[in-house]
């Protein structure tokens, strides 16, 4: 905040990050579950969603959160109390730390870590523990069976996702988040420096694969094998209701938005615009928009797979993960590293 | 043979161009509120009493597979049809109910009745908030006749072979 002309005492900084980091986290979970869960998936259905609530049903969303509000609280007679309530917030929280790290201009950025990525990649794999905790302590079949899918998703598709963002890490020369966006930025793609180099372009098999271990890490169709409703009601779902299932709920699509956020500073330049200086002290109120709009049409790549793919079978999903994605990723960090080195 | 395209990617293109379609041309759905579709002549909404064809023969409450029809008459003695003939007697209708909670549209009375005395009607908005009130009387089930649609043509030739 030192560009800022008058001094912030802390607790005042304290309190501009912690808004800030809610509307970090809120805004894009609304606008996905607004725009593509209640709008996109309608129009592909022909049928126009949500329209009573508001101009197009646009604060439809207050009415979900105040009916999640009014719902009664269940906890099964053989839960783990402590644990159950615990979970909903530890599935939070990760989403609420990857955040942390997404640089949203030069100067906005919660906290600018030397291995930023690392710290998101670490960070996001903490709500499988969440997920583990949910279904354990629900003291139901279908929950733990589910948590138990989803751990052995998020484990499986981590290695790509990690592998992926390698290839990127090898061509910016860093892990720091910031050095990335600057990477692309200033960079060249074989001597034409016009529109930087945004990684989509040069690191595009890595995108991809990062895209479809996204899709699973979220456990969004067709990845969606822990909540699978045709087979274990909810999976780890099953028992919440009202506040903590709301809560739940969020996390989805703030997790939703916080990988588009990441696929979007990873691949596709993060806050800058090509052309525009990066020490342009008006990136601080553009960039946040910027990457807004980036993360946003990565979520319309997430939530355009999720209502078109049938859901994977629990074997066909492993396959997919430890037999063709993970060797791809490999070689692509092969490639990129000689390449790395040879030019 | 390999296909040219593969199905994941024309799966995405059917949502993506449905997508499209709906934002420029409309959706294939109405806001039912506010806008009504008309439903088709021959949809089953409710079943309508013509009273006067009514004979209480029953057939209808005897067949119905849920018991949902109550029917009272009494008989009266109507003038002969010729003069000097003895008096006819005749049923009266006193009560017709259907209990629309418990109907399931099977249409079988509509199909039993000998005297072309119940028709299927396509009005369907008659939701009560109580489930109580779902059960209609003879007015109301006559009111409902002004809803029927004519009903067909019969075919060349009906008429005469019922002679």
């Amino acid at each position: 905040m030192h560009t800022l002309a008058v001094e912030i005492p802390y607790w005042g900084q304290s309190l501009l990050r912690v808004l800030g980091v809610f509307a970090a986290v809120l805004l894009p979970a609304g606008t996905i579950v607004y725009l593509y869960l209640f709008k996109a998936v309608s129009f592909m259905q022909s049928r126009l969603g949500p329209m009573e609530a508001g101009p197009y049903g646009s604060v439809q969303l207050v009415a979900e959160v105040g009916k999640f509000l009014q719902k009664e609280d269940i906890i099964p007679a053989n839960a783990d109390r402590r644990i159950f309530t615990l979970a909903p917030y530890v599935v939070v929280m990760s989403t609420f730390l990857v955040y942390l790290v997404v640089p949203f201009g030069p100067d906005a950025i919660f906290a600018d870590y030397d291995t930023g990525i690392f710290f998101a990649m670490a960070v996001s794999s903490l709500s499988t523990l969440g997920i583990l905790m949910a279904g354990w302590a629900s003291a139901n079949k279908y929950s733990l069976i589910g948590a138990l899918r989803a751990a052995g998703q998020m484990i499986a598709y981590e290695l790509p996702l990690v592998l992926a963002v390698t290839g990127v890490v090898i061509q910016a020369g860093t892990l720091n988040l910031q050095g990335i966006v600057a990477a692309q930025h200033e960079g060249d793609m074989f001597g034409v420096g016009v529109i930087g180099n945004p990684f989509v372009l040069t690191q595009i098999v890595g995108f991809l694969i990062f895209l479809v271990a996204a899709q699973a890490e979220l456990a969004q169709t067709p990845f969606d094998m822990p909540i699978a409703e045709s087979e274990l009601v909810t999976g780890y779902l099953t028992e919440y209701s009202g506040m903590r299932f709301l809560l739940f709920f969020i996390a989805e699509f703030a997790s939703a938005g916080a990988l588009a956020a990441l696929a979007a500073t990873l691949f596709l330049g993060g806050w800058s615009i090509p052309g525009v200086d990066l020490d342009n002290n008006l990136m601080n109120v553009v960039g946040p928009l910027v990457l807004f709009a980036k993360a946003m049409i990565i979520a319309f790549l997430f939530f355009w797979a999720r209502f078109t793919l049938p859901r994977f079978r629990e074997d066909q999903l492993q396959q997919l993960a430890w037999k063709g994605l993970i060797p791809i990723a490999l070689l692509n960090i092969m490639v990129t590293a000689v390449l790395k080195v040879a030019f | 043979m390999p296909k040219l395209v593969p199905g994941i990617v024309k799966g995405f293109g059917v949502t993506l161009s449905e997508m499209v379609k709906t934002m420029t041309q409309g959706a294939a759905t109405v806001q039912y509120p506010h806008e009504k579709e008309t439903p088709t002549t021959r949809s089953r909404g409710v079943i309508a009493l013509k009273e006067e064809n009514c004979t209480v023969c029953m057939l209808c409450a005897r067949s119905c597979p849920d018991w949902c029809i109550y029917i009272e008459g009494h008989k009266e003695k109507a003038p002969p049809r010729r003069a000097g003939g003895k008096p006819r007697s005749v049923n009266k209708l006193d009560r017709f109910d259907i209990d629309y909670a418990l109907c399931m549209y099977c249409g079988i009375c509509v199909e039993v009745c000998p005297f072309d005395a119940l028709f299927w009607s396509p009005e369907f908005e008659y939701s009560e908030t109580r489930i109580a009130d779902l059960l209609h009387d003879k007015e109301k089930l006559g009111d409902w006749m002004e809803t029927v649609p004519e009903s067909p043509p019969l075919e060349v030739g009906a008429e005469v072979k019922k002679r």
